[in-house]
């Protein structure tokens, strides 16, 4: 699937979610959505409205939804678990545990309105910890998709996948990226988006954008940067990312999360494994109190915009 | 099968779960025995499960939440024919598919269990997918009463009531006892019937080790049609071994030599006896 940057307007990846999981719904009814009293966040309501038998409402009660999602995945339905990823990932994290991967039910989790999608709401309300948390937890796919090809691609991927997976989406809208996107590109691999030998950067889910615009202005200062998606976290396409750091000078990461335990740790530990020792940076959430306030004013504040990433990447060259 | 066969069976699974904890140096010893006569009659008279057919769609299905009893769970898979008695010897060693809780890795088993509070929630939805296919199987679900201290049971519990689920059971195995002392002194369960009466579920109880009256506390029909089934079991942790019986001690120690002799000679006065009184 091809899409054109230019003439394809902004979308929220969580919207695009609804509307390829209602395509799914109308093609096969094993298809079904368990939410938490989370229709409405997750631009469910319609999906509600046209498949009101695929869809089965547990209240605000997280854990009972990753249960109930494994019992029904073990009668041979395929199962999204739509909930905020703040609560998703966190109250039901056990269930998710042992209810879904160690009990290996095909559940893909949906965490909507992920990382700071809901900034101004405040720590309870963020997650920061998800892909770190789900990381550590055998038997998942971790996908963060950056845009809407990509999105619809995942959700696809992951209804005929048949294996627990988690799939964290943001609720801003986000422009189109360049490229093809393939199944394969964005639930195996990562996304070479634009080509440059002094810095690749590695980034996903809304971070993608920033990066690619970080990497134009960049290109005005004579910075060549690779720019990759790279959707999926866990397993993480190990060729593409020491191919990304082996042809540039330098590496940077970009991720809605904390700096421990997501894509920038994961992609450092992977370069110290083959002996790649490159100068890196991880942009993401420093361990402190999070400063308040929308979810860009939050990205400005910790640098996860184009501004932030030039910056990080025009010092991390000069200094090494 | 008749009453007589399931109170040997009974028994006979009893010996298993003693033997078996005794050689792994490991396991729930008290548990299992207070909850083994619902595990015979639920395999022996109620599930309609076969050991050639473990994945049959139409198969009712049994979660055991309160998995740490799962000897006894494994000495009823055994006896029922889904897996071989020797392999019973291998509970809790290197790379056994008889791990110290309810794995999948064992044919008939359906989820992993061990962590309390998650068994109900999967009933649930095994339940609500059953009744979307149009199946007429049935779920039941093993609860402890100690266990019952974890929220997501009530999660569950609000969630059977409010679909309407009439294919779903769960079973309390109310031995009073947890870990650390009587359930009323840790955190009381009481009045239980009550409580999941008011979260919508129609209760009944019964002496938990009466193979008659649990055969007809566990049949396949909800005690009212759109209402989930609770039964309360009032069973003795221990059960069957007077020196294990209602002592705390027992939740997770293992027989010596000795301990295992005298318990199993019990079992064998118990069985005797049982002969006499089929005989007369």
């Amino acid at each position: 699937m091809t899409t054109d940057p230019a003439t394809t307007p902004a979308t929220a990846n969580q919207e695009v979610f609804a509307e390829t999981i209602t395509e799914l719904a109308r093609e096969n009814s094993d298809m079904l959505v368990v939410t938490s009293d989370s229709r409405g966040s997750g631009k469910l309501v319609p999906f509600g409205e046209a498949f009101p038998d695929q869809i089965i409402e547990v209240g605000i009660a997280e854990q009972n939804l990753v249960g109930i999602a494994a019992g029904l995945a073990s009668t041979g339905a395929h199962v999204f678990a739509v909930s905020p990823a703040p609560f998703l990932t966190a109250r039901s994290l056990e269930q998710i545990k042992n209810d879904v991967c160690y009990s290996d039910h095909p559940v893909t989790l949906v965490g909507i309105s992920a990382g700071v999608s809901y900034g101004a709401l405040g720590t309870t309300h963020h997650s920061i910890h998800d892909i770190a948390a789900l990381r550590a937890i055998n038997n998942i796919r971790i996908v963060v998709p950056a845009d809407a090809a990509e999105t619809r691609m995942v959700v696809r991927a992951a209804a005929a996948a048949g294996e627990p997976v988690y799939l964290r989406l943001g609720k801003r809208p986000v422009p189109a990226l360049p490229g093809t996107v393939t199944e394969a590109s964005v639930f195996h691999r990562a996304r070479r988006l634009c080509n440059g030998s002094d810095a690749a950067l590695l980034a996903c889910g809304e971070a993608v954008a920033p990066a690619l615009a970080a990497a134009e202005r960049l290109a005005a200062e004579n910075i060549k940067a690779s720019v990759h998606s790279v959707p999926c976290i866990r397993p993480i396409d190990t060729n593409s990312i020491l191919d990304a750091a082996r042809n540039a000078s330098a590496v940077v990461t970009v991720e809605e999360h904390s700096v421990h335990g997501g894509l920038g740790e994961a992609c450092a530990a992977l370069l110290l494994h083959h002996g790649i020792h490159k100068p890196f940076r991880i942009i993401g959430f420093p361990d402190e109190v999070m400063v308040n306030g929308s979810q860009q004013e939050i990205f400005e504040h910790y640098g996860l915009t184009k501004d932030g990433i030039v910056a990080v990447t025009r010092q991390l060259l000069a200094d090494s | 099968m008749n009453d007589s066969a399931l109170m040997r069976k009974s028994i006979a699974c009893r010996r298993r779960v003693l033997e078996i904890i005794h050689h792994a140096g490991a396991g729930h010893t008290g548990g299992s025995l207070s909850c083994v006569d619902i595990l015979t009659v639920l395999y022996n008279a109620v599930l309609r499960i076969s050991p050639d057919n473990p994945g049959d769609p139409a198969r009712d299905r049994y979660i055991q939440s309160k998995g740490h009893s799962v000897e006894a769970l494994y000495a009823v898979l055994a006896d029922r024919g889904f897996l071989p008695d020797e392999e019973l010897q291998t509970l809790c060693g290197y790379r056994t598919r008889l791990i110290g809780h309810p794995t999948r890795k064992v044919p008939g088993i359906e989820q992993n269990t061990g962590a309390l509070g998650h068994g109900l929630s999967f009933g649930v939805g095994a339940a609500l997918g059953l009744r979307r296919k149009r199946c007429d199987a049935r779920v039941y679900v093993l609860l402890g009463d100690g266990e019952l201290a974890e929220g997501s049971n009530w999660e569950a519990a609000m969630s059977a009531s409010h679909h309407r689920l009439d294919n779903i059971t769960a079973v309390i195995d109310h031995n009073g006892l947890q870990i650390t002392g009587a359930v009323r002194d840790v955190l009381g369960v009481d009045p239980l019937v009550e409580r999941w009466a008011a979260f919508g579920w129609s209760v009944c109880e019964c002496d938990g080790h009466d193979i008659p009256r649990l055969r007809a506390a566990l049949r396949r029909e909800p005690i009212e049609p759109a209402k989930p089934t609770l039964v309360v079991a009032h069973t003795v942790k221990g059960k069957g071994v007077s020196f294990m019986e209602n002592e705390k001690g027992w939740h997770h120690r293992v027989p010596k030599e000795d301990e295992l002799e005298r318990a199993l000679a019990e079992l064998d006065r118990a069985a005797a006896e049982l002969g006499e009184v089929e005989r007369t």
